[in-house]
């Protein structure tokens, strides 16, 4: 298939999310869309997917315009998307995922399981997307799952695949795997829209890159010879720092000492299992893995948001293991929790207001009971100017700023209480380039400044510029931290559950 | 140096104009039905093609009749302004005890309940002791009020701290339980008045009564002076106080509010016990006041504590809002009765109206529509999260 986008433009009140873009995807072309978050690259593909409707422009197919009222049509015209949420019922079978909408009938509406598993099974050895049809969706893996996704896209004839960042979720180890299927699937004359924010997963796949940058085309790069200096550039509008700078840790007394810490579900099965850390003053210590292996509950534990099963947690030699959890804050502990819009804002309040969030009731921001607008307001000021938070004003609801602004806010607010310990987790989710190199700098300044600094991400290249030693999580227990430096496809190894020993590993405590 | 209030930023013309034209409308569909039921108007619509102008003469003369009373009812003299004030006065109580929980993100449905303990505590204090100075007594009877209905309040709220029970069911529940008690104490020596079969309570000593300033026709009295404090009380405590910070930011992220170190635990058993001593306040004013019989009966409420829920929504769960609003259904629960008196049209009618507004307001894209409001769809999520709370 060959698609045509022209003169795309989509506004919302306030915002052009897309204007006038032009986009070709040649047939069998993976076609990358590279973009910060914010920059169109979703609105553009709900377009091309009947979610919305454009205000200007026109979809062609194969030299045809089409018109586009729901998703219904867009299948119909032969255009597939995985989205980055995936849309699957949980507790059906991979075969009645795929089928789901057009099931094969046996007699009178009834749902021939054979005829589906069969088909899915065929399909899915044709395209090399190996799964189980039979399987339930809910037990399987975050990578499965997604090929499920891919192969409900197939199965209706998809000859275009919008693929909305699909590493997201995914071990390095399992985006190579989809990586080879995207590849086949080319191979197949099918053509993709690969949608990322990470350069490096473009220069791997894609053949040719478009920039979105505020909605609009900014520039088409070839992936064999554009660097990644000149398409951060292209992204951000400037030249980016990609490689944090800091200088070597000078690691002192022990701050945080976690030992033999455990975490049950409440089903009794161990979250965190039997985990033991020590982050010193003056270094970063980084501890990788794929989502859902306990690093929610380990950091949840050590923050005083919930109370271990087993083992204890000591701040500088003091146990902080039963404190409540504004104790805990307020007695020097820091805390960027992973998601800011449930747990690190009010979105309905002001940007002052969230700044001293955590400090509602403490000088100076209340006496007696009071609130004090005119010290809240002096803080936020001061900290909207040193942190580099770009908003109309201080007053101006939190939520209505982008999610780079938004991280910065609670950057802000917990870095700048004197802190022993930081712990930071997914520092920069959802945050464009400019404010990843602005945040890691301050980590850095933050550990350089005497602080024991604990990371949490699940994005590998993150910890690996940050982190002096680094751990993996796996299914709750924590592999290492072994020092600096390590090669990337070894911690990929041990976060999808490699054996240390044979990866000829030794933890090293401090180095 | 006047400072900037953060939380008073956000534009307030599309959230004022709102319940203002959902007030208009449902008067305006009021009207529709006026003239439905009016015989004139019904006869003349039989041969409407013929003369069309009987028909519609017939029904503006029904609908302005019966609003100009409505209006003149309400506040066309000084005693007609008077009820207004005196009717409004518990639904202000009623409803500060529905809009302070409200911010924290609960719904509270048992102002009916909270508002019975306070009335029947201050009616206990009031014919108990004897011989109390005024000063002494009426702010002793008004004490017991609010320790009641907070008590009756926070039970609630403990069991959703606690337990995770939804405060809708429990408060719904706890009303269904204080009727029956209240009923029940009613016959019971300590309260039940000498020589009476019935239930009801001896009477409260004229030193714990609500003084009233005018005449004998103007009943309007101190309980009006106490619901307006409560007002700014409340004002003060969600605005200004870290109590309130707390009280909002509960109410608008739970999650954020316990990663900031606040306790959702406490706020929630706190507001809801504000909430209990409001409506307990709103009660004492009905036995205390004026407008009451001067004794604690079975039925002093008459559902004031239900109609707090509405007054709390149409005043946007604001101090100041639930004011006007109460002000608003004082006023044509008092002009209704001189519009059935004077009219013959049932004051049923406002219940019609009441509930219009409510629909209205619950579903503000309806009016936005109407008048192609730019929609900020606040209220309409608000309430949505009182109940998924």
């Amino acid at each position: 298939m060959r698609l045509e986008l022209k003169g795309i433009t989509k506004r919302f009140p306030g915002v052009i999310a897309n204007d006038h873009v032009d986009l070709v995807v040649e047939p069998g072309e993976v076609h990358g869309l590279l973009g910060e978050n914010g920059a169109g690259k979703s609105t553009l593909m709900n377009i091309l997917y009947g979610l919305y409707h454009a205000d200007e422009g026109e979809i062609l197919i194969d030299g045809e315009p089409v018109s586009f009222t729901g998703p219904g049509d867009a299948i119909a015209a032969g255009i597939g998307m995985v989205h980055q949420h995936f849309q699957l019922v949980g507790n059906f079978s991979v075969a009645e995922n795929v089928v789901l909408g057009a099931e094969p009938m046996r007699g009178a509406g009834r749902y021939d399981r054979r005829a589906a598993e069969a088909a899915v099974a065929e399909l899915s050895v044709r395209h090399g997307l190996p799964v189980d049809p039979a399987a339930i969706v809910e037990e399987l893996p975050v990578g499965i799952q997604q090929r499920v996704e891919i192969l409900k896209a197939l199965y209706r004839d998809a000859s275009l695949l919008i693929l909305d960042e699909p590493t997201a979720v995914l071990t390095p180890q399992e985006a190579d795997d989809l990586f080879v299927a995207v590849k086949g699937l080319q191979e197949a004359g099918r053509s993709i829209v690969f949608i990322s924010h990470k350069l490096r997963e473009h220069r791997s796949l894609a053949d040719r890159i478009s920039v979105l940058r505020r909605g609009r085309i900014v520039g088409t790069a070839d992936p064999r010879t554009a660097s990644d200096d000149m398409l951060a550039e292209l992204m951000v509008g400037r030249p980016v720092d990609l490689v944090v700078s800091k200088g070597t840790a000078a690691p002192s007394e022990p701050v945080l000492q976690v030992t033999s810490l455990t975490v049950l579900d409440a089903a009794g099965q161990p979250r965190v299992d039997d985990v033991s850390l020590t982050v010193h003053r003056g270094e970063i210590v980084g501890i990788a893995g794929v989502e859902g292996n306990g690093q929610t509950e380990l950091v949840r534990a050590i923050t005083g948001l919930q109370k271990p099963t087993t083992g204890t947690v000591d701040m500088l030699g003091r146990d902080i293991t039963s404190m409540s959890r504004r104790e805990v804050l307020r007695s020097g502990v820091g805390h960027v929790p992973e998601d800011r819009t449930t747990e690190g804002l009010v979105g309905e309040f002001s940007v002052a207001e969230n700044l001293m969030l955590d400090l509602w009731n403490a000088e100076p921001f209340a006496a007696h009971g009071v609130l004090r607008f005119d010290a809240i307001a002096a803080h936020a000021q001061e900290e909207a100017l040193s942190f580099d938070i770009r908003t109309p004003d201080v007053h101006t609801r939190v939520s209505t700023l982008s999610g780079g602004n938004q991280q910065k806010v609670v950057v802000a607010r917990e870095f700048s209480r004197e802190n022993d310990l930081l712990v930071c987790s997914q520092p920069t989710r959802g945050v464009d380039v400019g404010s990843i190199e602005y945040i890691h700098a301050r980590i850095v300044a933050q550990r350089d400044n005497g602080a024991a600094v604990l990371i949490v991400s699940s994005e590998l290249d993150e910890v690996l510029a940050l982190a002096d030693r680094v751990a993996v999580l796996y299914r709750g227990q924590l592999r290492g931290p072994y020092a600096m430096p390590l090669a990337k496809d070894v911690v990929g190894q041990l976060m999808a559950g490699g054996d240390p020993a044979e990866l000829e590993l030794s933890p090293q405590e401090t180095r | 140096m006047t400072t900037p209030v953060p939380t008073r930023r956000t534009p307030l013309r599309p959230e004022l104009l709102t319940p203002v034209l959902a007030v208009l409308v449902a008067l305006a569909l009021g009207a529709v039905l006026v003239a439905v039921a009016d015989e004139d108007t019904v006869s003349a619509l039989g041969y409407f093609t013929s003369r069309p102008m009987d028909t519609l003469s017939a029904a503006w003369d029904a609908v302005s009749s019966a609003y100009a009373a409505l209006f003149s009812g309400a506040l066309g003299s000084s005693v007609a302004l008077s009820e207004t004030l005196v009717t409004a006065t518990p639904l202000i109580l009623a409803g500060l005890a529905v809009a302070v929980p409200f911010r924290a993100g609960l719904f509270n449905i048992g102002g009916e309940g909270q508002l019975l303990a306070g009335g029947a505590a201050a009616g206990f204090v009031g014919f108990t002791f004897h011989g109390l100075p005024l000063l002494v007594h009426l702010p002793l009877a008004l004490l017991a009020a609010l320790v009641a209905g907070g008590l009756v309040g926070a039970v609630p709220g403990v069991l959703k701290a606690r337990t995770g029970a939804h405060e809708v069911i429990t408060t719904i529940m706890i009303n269904n339980i204080m009727g029956p008690v209240l009923l029940a104490l009613l016959v019971t020596s300590l309260f039940q008045a000498p020589g009476r079969s019935d239930p009801i309570s001896r009477s409260v000593a004229s030193t714990a009564r609500m003084p009233s300033p005018a005449g004998s026709d103007i009943r309007v009295d101190l309980g009006l002076l106490v619901a307006l404090l409560a007002a700014v009380a409340v004002w003060w405590l969600i605005e200004r106080s870290t109590l309130g910070f707390q009280i909002r930011a509960v109410g608008a992220n739970a999650t954020a509010a316990v990663t900031a170190g606040m306790s959702a635990t406490r706020t929630t058993v706190l507001s809801m016990a504000i909430a209990g001593g409001l409506a307990g306040l709103g009660g004492a004013g009905m036995v205390l006041g004026a407008s009451g019989q001067g004794a604690v009966t079975s039925s002093f409420s008459s559902g004031v504590g239900f109609d707090g829920i509405t007054v709390a929504l149409l005043g946007r769960g604001k101090a100041g809002g639930t004011v006007a609003a109460g002000l608003v259904f004082g006023a044509l629960r008092a002009g209704g009765l001189r519009m059935q008196a004077r009219t013959g049209t049932p004051v049923d009618l406002i219940v019609v109206i009441q509930a219009l507004v409510i629909l209205f307001i619950a579903a503000p894209r309806v009016i936005q529509s109407l008048f192609r409001i730019r929609a900020n769809g606040s209220m309409g999520t608000t309430v949505a999260k009182g109940w998924g709370a």
